[in-house]
């Protein structure tokens, strides 16, 4: 299979109001495509459409417009469900059920045996970090970040192949994060494709391979990060570090240089340039006051930067 | 790796424990063992006031109880059956498992039934003891034929609030819900009204009121068993097809309804 998810086209369109219906289009013509056993950043800002993407994917909304696929089979192929896992934003499970009784009506709903499910159970628990002693308390008395931890283990109880995650890392502490970020990493190692949408910009560039960057319901941007990031019309830019000179006695013949911008740094001046063909008058300029060349580096932008200049 | 393929019928059940298991936790039975003792109380206190009809007045007052803390929980519970859950989000999770909305809604429906039948169990125990108490022995047993009406009227009930609930808020499903019970328990008049009526247009839409709306006088034997009256095995069987032909319908159209709906 070359693809685990396959989105064409998808629209979802909500109507909103009782006398005066108002239409609100929360994803326009979505079409995307998952490679199997990677994870794969799912981003955007608030009320870009991921949320509703992942519930039209889960069948928990019924798209207007276009087609998805998922293990290569129609979304409104239940049989499916058997495949993946999910694990819903601030998610919220029967408060009246402990973790270790939630996890085995789950694995009830999938038929699993109960001593598997009472393995995979434990196993997995573990594997998020709630105690033993946790594991008989009631769900209502869980604070947010347990509740996020319960929420990966059930949705891993069927041993899927594939795992939407929306907002996984919600409510957890540094720690917490930590500890998630490695169980999701140790999925890939294990060949499950995780679909995951964040917020949390360095949980994307510590884990996933490629990303999706949604702006009001479009696609804005796909790919690996490093094309993403070398892609962004910057790529050429260069950064000059040059040192025995101080910043005011070059910054106005070296702005003088298209496009050049001149800044102090702890490791000496930095001279962002556009194109390499300017590399050397900004070190004429630099030897002519003293300075000498420390080093050139080509200028990548950031995730966040790449992030907000998708979805402004 | 996938998980094993399975019929609807576990996960209906598993989807059924679950709901019970939720009313049991939400003490909506230890409620009513205390509800049921006051009024097993008030009707030991009523019998030494009425002389030698002691049997007949807690017979007609136990019932009486037993139909309308059945149908208060049927609908408060019922209407908040599957309402709660999109509220809560906890569909959210049981829809990504290989769960079909129909499974889920009958699940539901299963897992209330069940904790109507205990209550409704759990009560006439408690007034088959009072009426031993009393020394009526034949009323202690021929009160369970029309404990069973009972069941079977809530059990509609039931599905008619899960069916209000599947596409409106629980104050207006409720409304509803009462509403047809009360126009249930009055469906006789609403057949006299329409052989009453000239106009054949007029008669044809009450006439159709009539049959559109469920008929609660089915399963209404609580006078008749007070005065020691047992209803005949045909009037039995009549019940128990009506009230299961009655909940399918009504729970079809409920998943039709459920099945179309986004969760937001």
């Amino acid at each position: 299979m070359d693809h685990v998810i396959e989105i064409d086209g998808l629209s979802k369109e909500y109507e909103t109001g009782f006398w005066r219906k108002r239409r609100t289009l929360a994803l326009d013509g979505l079409t995307l495509s998952v490679r199997p056993g990677q994870i794969f950043g799912f981003l955007g800002g608030n009320g870009a459409g991921k949320t509703t993407t992942i519930k039209t994917l889960m069948r928990l909304q019924f798209p207007t417009g276009g087609s998805a696929r998922i293990l290569g089979r129609d979304i409104s192929d239940i049989e499916t469900h058997r495949r993946i896992g999910y694990s819903p934003e601030n998610p919220y499970f029967y408060d009246y059920l402990t973790a270790s009784e939630l996890m085995d009506y789950f694995g009830r709903l999938f038929g699993i045996d109960p001593d598997t499910r009472r393995r995979r159970a434990d196993e997995l628990l573990t594997a998020v970090g709630i105690e033993d002693k946790d594991r008989r308390r009631q769900l209502r008395k869980f604070s947010k970040g347990m509740l996020q931890r319960v929420s990966l283990a059930q949705a891993l109880i069927n041993e899927p192949e594939l795992v939407f995650l929306d907002e996984p890392m919600s409510g957890l502490d540094p720690v917490g994060r930590r500890e998630i970020r490695e169980l999701i990493a140790g999925l890939r190692d294990r060949g499950v494709t995780v679909f995951m949408s964040t917020h949390i910009l360095s949980d994307i560039e510590a884990l996933c391979d490629e990303v999706a960057i949604l702006r009001a319901g479009r696609l804005a941007a796909s790919g690996t990060l490093s094309d993403l990031l070398e892609d962004s019309g910057d790529a050429r830019s260069l950064e000059i570090i040059v040192r025995g000179v101080e910043a005011d006695e070059i910054r106005e013949r070296v702005e003088l240089v298209a496009g050049a911008t001149l800044a102090a740094k702890p490791n000496g001046v930095s001279v962002i340039v556009l194109d390499e063909t300017d590399i050397d008058a900004v070190l004429q300029i630099a030897r002519e006051s003293g300075g000498r060349l420390a080093s050139i580096s080509p200028v990548k932008q950031s995730l966040e930067e790449l992030f907000v200049r998708q979805t402004e | 790796m996938s998980s094993p393929s399975t019929g609807s019928l576990p996960r209906i059940l598993t989807i059924a424990t679950n709901a019970f298991r939720e009313a049991v936790r939400d003490r909506v039975l230890y409620n009513l063992i205390v509800f049921v003792l006051l009024i097993t109380v008030s009707a030991v206190f009523l019998s030494e006031l009425s002389g030698g009809h002691a049997g007949r007045v807690i017979t007609n007052l136990g019932l009486t109880a037993i139909l309308f803390i059945g149908t208060f929980i049927a609908i408060f519970v019922g209407v908040s059956l599957v309402w709660k859950e999109i509220e809560k989000r906890t569909v959210f999770s049981i829809f990504a498992k290989p769960v079909g909305r129909t499974e889920f809604l009958v699940g539901r429906y299963l897992g209330l039934a069940a904790t109507l039948f205990v209550n409704i169990a759990v009560m006439g125990a408690g007034l088959s003891l009072a009426l031993l108490f009393v020394g009526d022995r034949p009323l202690a047993a021929a009160i369970w034929p029309a404990i069973l009406l009972i069941f079977l009227e809530l059990s509609v009930t039931t599905a008619v609030a899960i069916l209000f609930s599947s596409f409106s808020t629980p104050a207006l499903s409720a409304m509803l819900t009462f509403l047809i019970f009360v126009i249930g328990h009055f469906s006789s008049t609403i057949k006299e009204l329409a052989g009453a009526l000239a106009s054949p247009a007029a008669k044809a839409i009450v006439e159709a009121i009539y049959y559109g709306l469920p008929n609660y006088r089915v399963f209404s034997f609580i006078t008749e068993t007070s005065n020691y009256m047992l209803p005949t095995g045909r009037m039995m069987a009549g019940a128990v097809a009506y009230a299961f032909g009655l909940t399918a319908v009504v729970l079809s159209i409920a998943s039709i309804v459920f099945s179309r709906r986004d969760m937001k």
